[in-house]
């Protein structure tokens, strides 16, 4: 691979390799060049094109940048566990170049100011793009309205109440007709706190036989019904966040069918693992919603398949390591996850559970498409793009890891898929070294 | 531990087999459950003697860890320590205040600064015992005496010490295990350790609130009308209830428990003449077992305890001399 200097307006050349474009799927990159932070050209032409630097990407795919609707920055207020300039890197690193910052943190995004202060640290320190999602409720407490006008004003995409309910079905239902009044998409990850109570693992098999206090699928499954029914009357366009069990997905395609407007993502670690990865007590595997049974997430993999999931996220939850190294009762949720989305996400292509568009689709135009973006790769296109050699492996460990949380579902062998280079408006937010093995 | 082995032997046994931590039944062979049973058979002797001591652990320091308090367990295995010649550090730390992860590591590093051999731990959250193995200095023994929800593998065994004393086999025996199935890891322990012995078959009996789900995939049949579940019963384990059970709408009172899931003498005559009694203690009289039942000939309540210390004389010493084995075995290696 040749330096690219994306600085030199000369712009960089793109060659060989395989393109995947929203519109026809895997295709054959017939040349791509980029100049000025966009697409200027695409097709032959670039051949001939004069460039400042030129990579040859054969044998490697070319994407759109991943679109990252659930991921944790840390900041402000959880400095120990990450920040914006350590986890957007770690975005990079994975091949997102736009991640939707979780409503929770310290304070939580309920106001204009935090809004702020997290996109002045994006545009200051960040290493891709940062869409806030604000919180729908005041401190995220479930009780009283958050000013989403303002907050949309100040540049969130979106509102929700990130894994924190609300305290009633009525609220829940004003909070909707609410943001229904300003066009705002409304992000929920369904869960009946009631039902789930002081769970923290499936209530399933491995639970039973570890004497973990589970969370029953129906605390989802009521959730998302409650909320379906919900959004229906208000008309609020909803996105349920997280799926994991097997019967929402079928909820979720009969809603669509009758014409609710909702949309809905599932985490990676949820297609790739089940219940039993909690089996020897392995607390980075303690995530919420909880790594469900082996039916649960066939289903899931079918649910991205036939496109009734729209996207696949990250779900990235950064920590330190005490909040790790405790009895599992005792940690906290939440995996390092964004840095292993599309390896996990190539070993379900190998096994022959997605395909690589349908996976790329995923962590692309789906989650685009939450976001009432329109995407395309086409002259002129922001030039947010991502080149990974699929068939190459990489170590998860301590020194391949760029996030600061180093719970990784994957830590003791190699993975398929390195991320070669991510641009985002053509600047070089991530470029592989060499020796990555 | 990776997401893709279940099995935590790597944990507690040798590249030999042996014993080196005692933290589940879960994945112990027969021929090693077998091996507890008999060695504990050969402590109960010294039991009987005038001086009760054996040298096995002299030297050792055994510090029994009790995150939750318990005056018999810990009794039982700090006499079981004492007669196997070790020095004995009793910390009762209460889990109530800040002591999470953090000061569990470090309570850990401290311990393992007083040269500790042994840590005895019970701990109210499921697999405490577990992140302790795994993060203490090579060579230490952990051995769990009680672990939230998941396991209570000594109570298990001295159980199945008893049963055997009484019953001299496995092969053939209907076992029922009653009440608070949802809560015990004393039953989940049973479940496993008749399982693998070879008991024809484990019942739990219980209202569907004190179950877990998916309970039978343990390896045991449900039953919810007590008298149907006495019939043909060789041996009946009644599980303590405690009284917060009635708070989280699991039960509606004492009373009705008592008279659906209680053990009288009327209902103990349905089973087989010769059904033995056990309960892990402490008995709530009136509420899980009539007095004239807990006292009568059928219970083995009290062989039970004695069973206790010989039971704990045995992992122990297994498991000091598994971690001692392996401890040779790695400075062989390091010689070659």
């Amino acid at each position: 691979m040749s330096q690219v200097d994306i600085h030199n307006d000369n712009g960089l050349k793109l060659t060989g390799g395989q393109l995947f474009d929203p519109e026809r799927g895997l295709v054959a990159n017939p040349g791509l060049l980029i100049r000025n932070g966009r697409i200027d050209e695409i097709g032959a032409s670039v051949q001939e094109a004069e460039a400042g630097s030129e990579m040859n990407a054969d044998g490697h795919v070319i994407a759109p940048g991943f679109i990252d609707l659930c991921c944790n920055l840390r900041e402000p207020g959880n400095g120990q566990k990450g920040n914006i300039a350590s986890e957007t890197r770690a975005a990079a690193h994975g091949g997102f170049t736009t991640v939707c910052a979780s409503p929770e943190t310290s304070p939580v995004i309920d106001s204009g100011a935090v809004t702020n202060l997290i996109l002045d640290g994006a545009a200051s320190r960040g290493a891709v793009r940062v869409l806030p999602i604000g919180a729908i409720t005041r401190g995220l407490e479930g009780e009283l309205l958050s000013d989403m006008a303002g907050l949309s004003a100040a540049g969130c995409v979106a509102v929700g109440n990130g894994s924190r309910g609300v305290r009633n079905a009525r609220i829940l239902r004003r909070c909707m007709a609410y943001a229904q009044t300003f066009g705002l998409t409304v992000m929920f990850s369904p869960e009946n706190s009631a039902l789930a109570a002081d769970g923290y693992a499936h209530d399933g098999q491995v639970a039973t036989r570890l004497g973990l206090l589970g969370i029953p699928e129906v605390a989802e499954t009521a959730a998302v019904m409650e909320m379906l029914l919900l959004a229906e009357e208000t008309g609020v366009r909803l996105h349920l966040s997280q799926l994991s069990c097997a019967r929402s997905v079928d909820m979720l395609a009969e809603a669509r069918q009758r014409g609710v407007s909702v949309t809905a993502d599932v985490a990676m670690h949820q297609l790739a693992f089940t219940e039993e990865a909690l089996s020897g007590f392995d607390s980075r595997f303690h995530v919420r919603p909880p790594l469900r049974s082996e039916s649960d997430r066939q289903a899931l993999v079918a649910g991205v398949r036939a496109g009734i999931l729209d996207a696949i996220v990250s779900q990235h939850q950064p920590h330190d390591s005490a909040a790790k190294q405790a009895p599992l009762p005792a940690t906290e949720p939440g995996l390092s996850s964004i840095e292993s989305v599309l390896s996990l996400g190539l070993e379900l292509v190998d096994r022959g559970e997605l395909e690589l568009s349908g996976l790329l689709a995923a962590l692309t135009t789906g989650p685009a498409r939450v976001l009432g973006r329109h995407f395309a790769l086409q002259k002129g296109a922001l030039a947010d793009l991502c080149v990974f050699d699929p068939r190459s492996r990489w170590l998860p460990s301590s020194q391949t890891l760029v996030s600061a949380g180093l719970h990784a579902p994957v830590m003791d062998r190699s993975l398929p898929g390195v991320v070669k280079l991510t641009l985002v408006e053509g600047r070089e937010a991530w470029r592989a070294s060499e020796v990555v093995l | 531990m990776t997401a893709n082995d279940p099995s935590p032997n790597h944990l507690q046994l040798t590249r030999d087999g042996q014993l080196r931590h005692f933290l589940t039944l879960d994945g112990l062979s027969q021929a090693l459950l077998t091996d507890i049973l008999d060695t504990a058979d050969s402590f109960i002797e010294v039991g009987e003697r005038r001086i009760k001591k054996v040298p096995l652990l002299r030297g050792r320091t055994v510090v029994n860890l009790f995150f939750e308090s318990s005056t018999r367990t810990r009794s039982t295995f700090e006499l079981a320590a004492k007669r196997l010649s070790a020095d004995v550090l009793n910390l009762d730390i209460s889990t109530s205040a800040t002591s999470k992860g953090e000061s569990l590591s470090d309570t850990l590093l401290n311990l393992e600064a007083m040269a500790s051999d042994m840590f005895v731990v019970r701990h109210s959250q499921s697999g405490a015992p577990h992140f302790i193995a795994e993060s203490v200095t090579p060579g230490v023994a952990i051995i769990n005496a009680g672990d939230g929800r998941h396991a209570h593998p000594t109570q298990a065994m001295l159980d199945m010490l008893t049963i055997r004393q009484h019953k001299g086999r496995f092969a053939g025996l209907k076992v029922a295990i009653v009440g608070d199935v949802l809560h015990s890891r004393v039953a989940r322990s049973q479940i496993r350790a008749l399982n693998v012995l070879g008991a024809e078959e484990v019942r739990v009996i219980a209202p569907g609130t004190l179950l877990p789900r998916d309970v039978e995939d343990l390896g045991c049949t449900v039953e919810y009308d007590m008298a149907r579940g006495m019939k043909d019963l060789d041996v009946v384990i009644m599980l303590r209830l405690q009284k917060e059970r009635m708070e989280g709408a699991l039960l509606p009172s004492e009373r009705e428990f008592y008279r659906q899931y209680g053990l009288n003498q009327d209902k103990l005559a349905l089973a087989n003449p010769g059904c033995i009694v056990m309960h892990p203690g402490p008995i709530n009289r009136g509420v899980e077992i009539e007095s004239a039942v807990a006292d009568g000939p059928q219970s083995v309540i009290l062989s039970q305890v004695t069973n206790g210390i010989a039971i704990r004389m045995a992992v122990m010493s297994m498991a000091m001399g598994g971690q001692m084995a392996e401890r040779q075995q790695k400075q062989q290696e390091e010689q070659a």
